[in-house]
């Protein structure tokens, strides 16, 4: 059963000049279909400027469609009825740290939500306390969220939707304004509510290091849904990719360049693991036709050379 | 620059006042203000016995409480000059047009005694009650003025989110400040009107930054199902205890007493 589904969706609006001129009509969203099963793990790339986080906010009901339909857990977010029934089910976790979370104090922030919901005060409070153990923010539930780092306060926002036990998450580019190390904090969250929650994750980014997780990645252009498919297939394709003006992870890109050179190495390698184990099957005496030698160099020590040089933890 | 404004100085203490309701300390304050206007002369023994107890329970320094008096000096001076000097009465002292009168010293005298006292009352309330409290105490106590159409909940929410927002938007302040200073800006020098012109390119990006904050934040509100007051439920619901009742006889006893003082005893 698909937790969200959109149907030819079409979203324009109309975008004024500096100078009072004819406002001109922009389609931030073509005709996208696409369907998304509950308790997946969904990616949505896309360069900036593609149509994506509107796609997101389609999914909430912030936006609604100006053409074709989107169904939320079987719910048309046309239905102004729905709204509020819509928005618990999918929750939403925006850019900006700072400016989502709108309490003082933590575990305060968390309560909004289920305070909106109108759940009665004890109830509250469990949530609370639930929602904060699984983002492993419980220790700072005291604290201000100006004193956190930017990952902590993501997870606290993370936290707030929880609380509204939703079925699904959007999360709008969360990690574009944390330093590495808060990436790393937030998505591991995330992936770990999506493994022992069962709730689905849309995540929306353009960092490549975060949709190898996914169990299906959309590529979004203009306002298209241009690819669509697993990690690998979509990695497997980085020509493409980088005509969508998107990177590829560093693995992949190297993996595809020394496969151009001719080295048998299959498509749309996502880890330093596999890459390893691709090299390896090489030097176990993987077919390498003349061609490919000479390409490489002469002899095969040469060869070996050139791969441990690539990856040093071969050796 | 920045740094010395403080709102809500809370000062976390373990004391009786600390516990009791907001909304109990609200109106005590408010019943203290009235009967500092009721006192006439004597009276402000009565006051004083009173205020100095309430600060023994406490357990708030006295320094922190006459911090307070400190943003208003020049305004208590100017008060107390001003009755100085133009009251009328039995003149005591004259010198060209400037005349002290014996009613001049007094209700000078009475004037400071009451601004000192009303600031000293209101710091109580703001260094024993977190401004989130404070918040929720004017919610609820404010409540039966939705009957007029007065959005109490809408008020409330946007005064705690101004609080959340003041530290934020003082640490962009010094960023933009620093930002223009590297570029050149200078804000030390020059006479009262160009430093206020320096300002003016701190203001203007401070104030887009906030309207984009404001927006977003309005967003994620609404993505988490916000839509005013009504159907809510509170985290925190407000509930009397018994130590709270017995606040509101003290205070009721007081301002009686206030009462008595001045209309019967006529001190």
């Amino acid at each position: 059963m698909s937790i969200i589904k959109a149907d030819n969706l079409n979203y324009d609006y109309l975008e004024y000049g500096e100078d009072g001129e004819k406002p001109e009509i922009t389609h931030a969203v073509r005709d996208v279909n696409l369907k998304i099963k509950e308790g997946q793990f969904i990616a949505i790339l896309g360069h900036n400027g593609s149509g994506k986080s509107t796609l997101a906010k389609h999914m909430n009901a912030l936006l609604v469609p100006t053409g074709g339909t989107m169904w939320v857990d079987q719910m048309d977010t046309h239905e102004d009825d729905e709204v509020w029934d819509i928005r618990q089910r999918a929750g939403m976790v925006f850019q900006n740290p700072d400016n989502q979370i709108v309490s003082s104090v933590v575990e305060e922030d968390v309560g909004f939500g289920p305070e909106n919901l109108g759940v009665p005060t004890d109830e509250i409070w469990k949530r609370v306390d639930d929602s904060l153990r699984k983002t492993g923010m419980i220790a700072y539930r005291h604290h201000s969220p100006n004193k956190l780092s930017g990952g902590q306060k993501q997870r606290v926002a993370i936290a707030g939707v929880m609380a509204m036990k939703p079925k699904c998450i959007i999360m709008d580019e969360p990690t574009a304004m944390l330093d590495p190390n808060g990436r790393h904090e937030v998505i591991q969250a995330v992936r770990d509510l999506n493994k022992s929650e069962g709730v689905t994750v849309i995540l929306i980014t353009h960092y490549m290091e975060e949709v190898i997780y996914a169990d299906n990645v959309f590529v979004m252009d203009e306002g298209r849904l241009v690819m669509q498919g697993t990690p690998r297939e979509i990695f497997s394709h980085v020509d493409e990719l980088h005509e969508l003006r998107l990177d590829v992870p560093h693995v992949t890109q190297l993996a595809h360049a020394l496969r151009l050179k001719g080295l048998d190495i299959p498509e749309g390698i996502l880890s330093i693991d596999e890459f390893v184990d691709a090299i390896m099957k090489i030097r176990d005496g993987g077919a390498v036709s003349d061609e490919r030698k000479q390409a490489l160099g002469e002899n095969p020590e040469e060869r070996e050379n050139k791969a441990d040089r690539e990856n040093p933890s071969l050796t | 620059m920045f740094k010395d404004i403080t709102i809500g100085q809370y000062y976390p203490a373990d004391s009786l006042i600390h516990k009791l309701d907001p909304r109990v300390k609200f109106v005590g304050t408010l019943i203290y203000i009235i009967s500092l206007f009721v006192f006439h002369t004597w009276g402000y023994v009565l006051g004083t016995v009173f205020l100095f107890s309430v600060i023994r329970l406490s357990k708030v320094p006295l320094g922190f409480m006459l911090r307070g008096l400190k943003a208003i000096w020049i305004l208590l001076i100017f008060t107390m000059v001003l009755n100085l000097f133009l009251t009328q009465g039995t003149v005591v002292w004259q010198f060209g047009i400037l005349h002290i009168t014996r009613e001049g010293i007094g209700t000078a005298a009475k004037m400071g005694i009451r601004l000192v006292y009303l600031i000293i009352g209101c710091s109580i309330m703001t260094l024993t009650t977190t401004p989130n409290k404070l918040t929720d105490a004017m919610e609820s106590l404010f409540r039966p003025l939705r009957k007029v159409h007065v959005p109490v909940h809408e008020i409330a929410m946007m005064m705690s989110i101004a609080l959340r927002f003041i530290p934020i938007l003082m640490e962009e302040t010094d960023k933009i400040k620093k930002a223009q200073m590297a570029r050149g800006a200078d804000f030390e020098s020059g006479n009262v009107i160009q430093r206020v012109k320096a300002m003016v390119p701190i203001l203007v990006p401070l104030f887009v930054s906030a309207f984009r904050r404001a927006n977003d934040l309005a967003l994620a509100m609404e993505a988490r199902c916000y839509h005013g007051g009504d159907g809510r439920t509170q985290m925190r619901p407000l509930v009397y205890q018994s130590r709270d009742l017995a606040a509101y006889a003290v205070l009721l006893a007081y301002l009686a007493a206030a009462i008595v003082l001045r209309a019967v005893l006529h001190w």
